[in-house]
């Protein structure tokens, strides 16, 4: 047995309402990597949280290399060689790489010296990146890269990864895991926070499950089977949503050779994309984040207008109409960002149904509010699609957002789209939630509508979809049927234009 | 050491409760702040709220109560609809002297003459005229992304050298002998914006304060327009998302409150002072702000926060020729509110609990 | 009108004396909103600053005691703004607006007493040597010290932004609070200490108006100096030279301006006042073109939730 790195005794901390980790207990040996599992909300963030030191834990004590170990703070936990990679970047857009890493150091040495040692760690684990160039200009693996050497040039005893594949094409994954290995080789201990089975059983050594923010069991990966862990992390057999055979009607909605410059600094313009979407059809949309995705809902929302004929619903050119237009008409999106896009936090249920549902559901008469009908139909979508809420007169930042998700999704499928567009319908909702809301697309699929799913989840999109396309750097690959289709075919799909170069020549 | 923690859903206890913690907060400062100045606090306080309200003069400070009140509450309401939407027109203050400007304009060129239609036609040109001088920080903003906050305070200064201008030239009172200064509109029949009941202080400026306020209450509460400037202020992307057009929104919101203010203007002009002159304006603008946020930015609060910012107005007066308390006392009173407001505020928002001891 | 009668020696010293304030207000803005807050209560703090000033330089009978207690009154009065915004979170536009408000209220009372007074003179640094070259001496090197103090602390801010640590983390703080949170730095406090910096030079900037510039006490002296550095800081595009060539451009006008009045030219003195106004208005436009620059965290409440 090699030498134990962390021990992690009785962890609980508590916020108002919530207990997020209840007496955890986990140990962390030197130069394995150690899987942290569980669904969204078990307590994972809160857990790495408290041995990065951004969180203090209520009770309990940790162990490092035998010493007792409480860090007050980010830095004492880095002094002690304890680094993080964070799922959502802690970068600065507007700074360069060097810039960035030297913010996450302790002693950091001039700038000139720094970018040669980012150069050299860079090439030793096989991550190339270029010290002067704007990190707002990076892909998501280039700027994951800029994160995993800000760790790496601190020499960190323990490395906490919190979801790193969920950025990456599979290929990526390939050349993380491979610097990961070679890490492991030197002594370094990685502690791997997912919820991708697979992956998790190509690379781990030992496992720890949570579930409810408790230590549910430990587990050795390769001898353990993915869905006895995935019962072990949802607490009870797995529903995996109906698919019935669906007839495939007329084209509803149609992208005809789209090109759009993004609005933001940093985005991505969509470049040349064609695609169509028939009745009846489940069409997903895969790809790493921030290739198109934002961009291609704002597009067919109407919150960015685009030339008039590349946009089509029902033959009808709509590249210029307002988003009220396309409810109209039968064409409803669901955005990814819950609160603050597709809902607005401080206001009720009510007003977030009257957000979108004016239009198709006569909330309003020449102009004026009928506020009896929002706050019935408000509670339609509440009993239909279960959204555990004291009722509609609770603002929607109070509801949890796997309750929100479903209330936003439930929002739209209950006005009876023509064809709906998700985009992530169910990031960050637990498991239960999750698959009512892939069921209630594929019954709407079934019922005739065109359903557009925009999604970075590769299973999810796997598992509802009839064909599958890819968005990488705002260009969409030609769309394949997603039966039969290997999971490297996918890969070069979102890993670049190969796919298309091959279908011109 | 106190810690803050987001409630789940906004306080609706402290929502109505922040005004007035805010009031006696600032009383107890301002009484501070008197006692400092060598006044007897109690006093002073009692002067600035009580007299104007129940002394035995209050017969002739409750009318002033109306002619200070109405203005106020006639800026701050449309200033509330842009604020509710975060678009910041601090230039109310600008717009009011064009209104003035352009109503008395209107009166001035059809002197002498009397007809029916010279009043209703001033506060036409007054409205038109507070507008479109809005409409430039507004046109600005939505053509060039231009920062309406800093445009519509500059044009302020811009309208202030107008008015000096148009007092000591156009507008200038042919038989002033050389004074700067218009006619008296209070002597001119057609244009007088008269007591509607004598002695009462109620002027057309009031009625129109009124209706503002009735106006703001459906547009918020019952129409769309309404549910899309709160939407737009709570979650700017879920407003696009919804289908609200930003340019629209931002030439409505700025638009209104320029026509409420240059509207104030002309009933001033019309009314209470009677003349153009080179300070004409009394920062009822800037105080409108403050009467904005006091109200909470609701039409009802404004209502009732119009009311007692006029308070400390007619009251301050009599303190200032009872007491000797500088004018500038009672503007520093009216700064600190805002304060104490924004300070309070959080409560709304936030619950204030006592740190825990930190598990060591 | 005798155009003649203006001096261009003395027309390009006095625009480096009518810079000064505007430059000082606009560099310590500058610091404030690359720290991601816009504390729009420039011209609240530079009034404060130019009563503090004048106040403490007439009863002390030492101007530079003056400019001290110009730049402490800034930097307290900009605590309150900093108290509001960060740690009541309140709205930075309408604190801002508070702040304004209170400044002129508070800088009238304890102005009461010193209206017509004539503070104790400033001495002027003439540079040895330099400043006995023709023409250029005359406009470079025979200015007071806080002159060139304003162009020192253009050189600190641009330096301390670009090649030190400490500005690195401002600017970090600037861009993504939550990022920086993260790493572990102290985002409020950056904050407040870049408040305060911001303070304490719109206070000297408006007591180098009421000691050096006017020099005089009266209500509301500031005239809208402290929105026109708030534009500035616009137009600099949140580079410390290019707010020293901004403010420098802009004292030229103003001087330029009061030149033709004092000149008695056609056009009437009231068109001529409104110019630094409306020309703001249009560098505005101008500028808001490229809105790239502009500290992506600007204005935004900062909470660490959890």
């Amino acid at each position: 047995m090699t030498e134990i790195l962390l021990q992690i005794d009785g962890l609980t901390k508590a916020y108002p309402g919530v207990v997020a980790n209840a007496d955890v207990s986990l140990t962390i040996r030197k130069g394995e990597v150690h899987a942290l599992l569980g669904e969204n909300g078990a307590g994972k963030s809160t857990l790495v949280k408290m041995i990065y030191g951004l969180v203090k834990p209520d009770s309990g004590q940790m162990m490092l290399r035998g010493a007792p170990y409480a860090p007050a703070q980010p830095r004492a936990a880095r002094a002690a060689g304890v680094a993080m990679v964070f799922q959502h970047f802690s970068l600065f857009d507007a700074l360069d790489v060097a810039e960035n890493i030297a913010l996450g150091m302790e002693t950091p040495p001039p700038m000139r010296s720094l970018a040669q040692q980012i150069r050299q760690v860079s090439e030793t684990y096989g991550l190339p990146l270029d010290p002067y160039r704007t990190v707002g200009e990076l892909s998501a693996g280039e700027r994951q890269r800029v994160e995993i050497i800000r760790c790496l040039l601190q020499s960190p005893q323990l490395l906490i990864m919190d979801e790193p594949t969920s950025v990456l094409t599979p290929q990526e994954v390939e050349i993380l895991f491979e610097t990961l290995r070679k890490l492991t080789a030197e002594g370094v201990a990685i502690l791997y926070i997912s919820h991708k089975l697979e992956e998790i059983r190509a690379l781990c050594d030992a496992a720890t499950i949570l579930r409810l923010g408790r230590n549910v069991g430990t587990c050795v990966p390769a001898e353990t089977k993915a869905r006895d862990m995935a019962e072990m992390m949802v607490g009870s057999t797995l529903h995996t949503p109906e698919r019935h055979p669906r007839a495939m009607g007329d084209v509803l909605l149609a992208l005809d050779n789209l090109s759009q410059p993004s609005a933001s600094a940093f985005g991505t313009s969509l470049k040349n994309i064609t695609v169509s979407v028939q009745a009846g059809e489940i069409l997903g949309i895969g790809g790493v984040a921030g290739n198109g995705q934002d961009e291609l809902l704002a597009v067919l929302s109407g919150e960015m207008q685009a030339p008039a004929k590349a946009v089509q619903f029902l033959g009808q050119p709509i590249g210029q109409a307002s988003p009220q237009a396309r409810r109209q008409m039968g064409l409803l999106c669901a955005p990814e960002e819950r609160l603050g896009h597709a809902a607005a936090p401080d206001m009720s249920l009510t007003e977030n149904a009257l957000l979108t549902g004016a239009q198709r559901q006569g909330l309003a008469s020449r102009g004026f509010l009928k506020w009896g009908a929002a706050r019935r139909f408000a509670e339609e979508i509440i009993a239909r699609f279960d959204v555990r809420t004291p009722g509609p007169d609770v603002a929607a930042r109070a509801l949890s957002g796997g309750n929100l998700q479903k209330f936003v999704i439930g929002r739209e499928v209950m006005q009876a789209p023509k064809v709906l567009v998700v985009n992530q319908p169910t990031w960050g909702v637990d498991a239960a939630a999750a698959a009512a809301i892939r069921q209630a697309l594929l019954d709407l699929a079934a019922g005739g509508a065109a359903v557009l799913v925009i999604s970075q989840d590769l299973d999810e999109l796997m598992e509802i979809s009839d064909r599958f396309a890819a968005l990488n750097e705002g260009r969409l690959s030609a769309a394949k049927p997603t039966a039969g289709l290997s999971v490297d075919e996918i890969g070069l799909m979102m890993g670049g234009a190969h796919g298309m170069e091959v279908a011109h020549v | 050491m106190l810690r803050l923690e987001k409630r789940p859903q906004p306080s609706r206890l402290w929502t109505y409760l922040t005004p007035v913690l805010a009031v006696v907060l600032t009383m107890l400062c301002g009484g501070v702040l008197f006692a400092l100045l060598g006044k007897d606090p109690v006093l002073a306080i009692r002067t600035i709220f009580w007299e104007p309200l129940f002394s035995e003069f209050a017969f002739y400070y409750r009318p002033q109560l109306l002619v200070k009140g109405a203005p106020l509450v006639l800026i701050a309401i449309g200033l509330s609809l842009g604020f509710k939407a975060g678009i910041w027109n601090i230039g109310a203050e600008g717009q009011y002297i064009i209104g003035a400007l352009c109503g008395a304009g209107v009166a001035l060129a059809f002197y002498p003459l009397e007809a029916a239609f010279i009043f209703p036609l001033m506060v036409l040109a007054g409205g038109l005229g507070g507008w479109a001088w809005a409409m430039i920080p507004a046109i600005l903003k939505v053509r060039f992304g231009t920062n309406e906050i800093l445009v519509s305070l500059m044009l302020v200064y811009v309208a202030e050298q107008l008015l000096a201008s148009m007092s000591l030239g156009l507008l200038k009172n042919p038989q002033g002998f050389g004074f700067p200064g218009s006619r008296n509109l209070q002597q001119y029949p057609s244009a007088h914006n008269a007591e509607l009941l004598a002695g009462t202080g109620m002027h057309w400026g009031v009625v129109a304060a009124l209706i503002a306020v009735i106006f703001a209450y459906v547009l918020l509460n019952r129409h769309m327009l309404g549910f899309h400037i709160r939407l737009t202020g709570d979650a700017p992307r879920a407003a696009r998302f919804a289908g609200v057009s930003p340019t629209r929104l931002v030439l409505f919101c700025l638009g209104v409150s320029g026509a409420l203010a240059g509207l104030a203007g002309l009933f001033e002009v019309a009314g209470p002072s009677g003349v153009v002159s080179i300070d004409f304006n009394a920062g009822y603008g800037f105080t409108a702000i403050i009467v904005a946020f006091l109200g909470r930015l609701h039409p009802v609060g404004i209502l009732l926060a119009g009311g007692l910012m006029a308070l400390t107005y007619v009251g301050g007066d009599i303190a200032q020729s009872k007491l000797g308390l500088p004018k500038a006392a009672i503007q520093l009173f009216q700064g600190m509110l805002l304060f104490f407001l924004l300070a309070v505020d959080l409560t709304t928002n936030y619950r204030i609990r006592a740190r825990r001891k930190e598990a060591s | 009108m005798d155009l003649s009668a203006i001096n261009p020696t003395l027309l390009l010293a006095s625009l480096m004396v009518a810079a000064t304030p505007l430059l000082l207000a606009a560099i310590g803005e500058l610091v404030v909103e690359r720290a991601g807050v816009l504390n729009l209560g420039v011209e609240g703090m530079m009034i404060t600053g130019a009563i503090c000033g004048f106040a403490i330089a007439v009863n002390t009978g030492s101007p530079v005691l003056g400019l001290v207690a110009a730049a402490i009154g800034g930097a307290v009065l900009s605590l309150l703004f900093a108290a509001l915004t960060q740690y009541a979170l309140a709205n930075q536009v309408a604190s801002g607006l508070a702040l304004t408000l209170f400044g002129l209220g508070l800088s009238a009372l304890i102005g009461q007493g010193y209206q017509g007074i004539k503070p104790p003179s400033f001495p002027k640094a003439d540079i040895p040597f330099l400043s006995d070259i023709p023409f250029i001496g005359g406009i470079l090197f025979r200015h007071d010290f806080v002159v060139y103090l304003a162009i020192a602390l253009t050189a600190a801010v641009w330096w301390a932004l670009k090649y030190t640590r400490a500005g690195l983390v401002l600017r970090a703080v600037g861009e993504n609070h939550d990022a920086a949170h993260a790493l572990g730095y102290k985002v409020v406090r950056i904050r407040v200490a870049a408040i305060c910096f911001g303070g304490a030079c719109a206070g000297l900037g408006g007591a180098y108006i009421s000691l050096i510039r006017v020099p005089q006490w009266t209500e509301g002296m500031t005239a809208g100096i402290g929105w026109i550095a708030l534009a500035l800081v616009v137009f600099a595009s949140w580079k410390p030279w290019r707010v020293m060539l901004g403010a420098y451009l802009f004292g030229g006008l103003t001087v330029l301006q009061l030149n033709l009045q004092a000149a008695g030219v056609a056009i009437p003195v009231e068109y001529l006042a409104m110019s630094p106004y409306l020309i703001t208005i249009i560098v505005l436009v101008i500028m808001s073109a490229d809105k790239s620059r502009a500290p992506a965290a600007l204005g935004r409440s900062f909470h660490a939730s959890q």
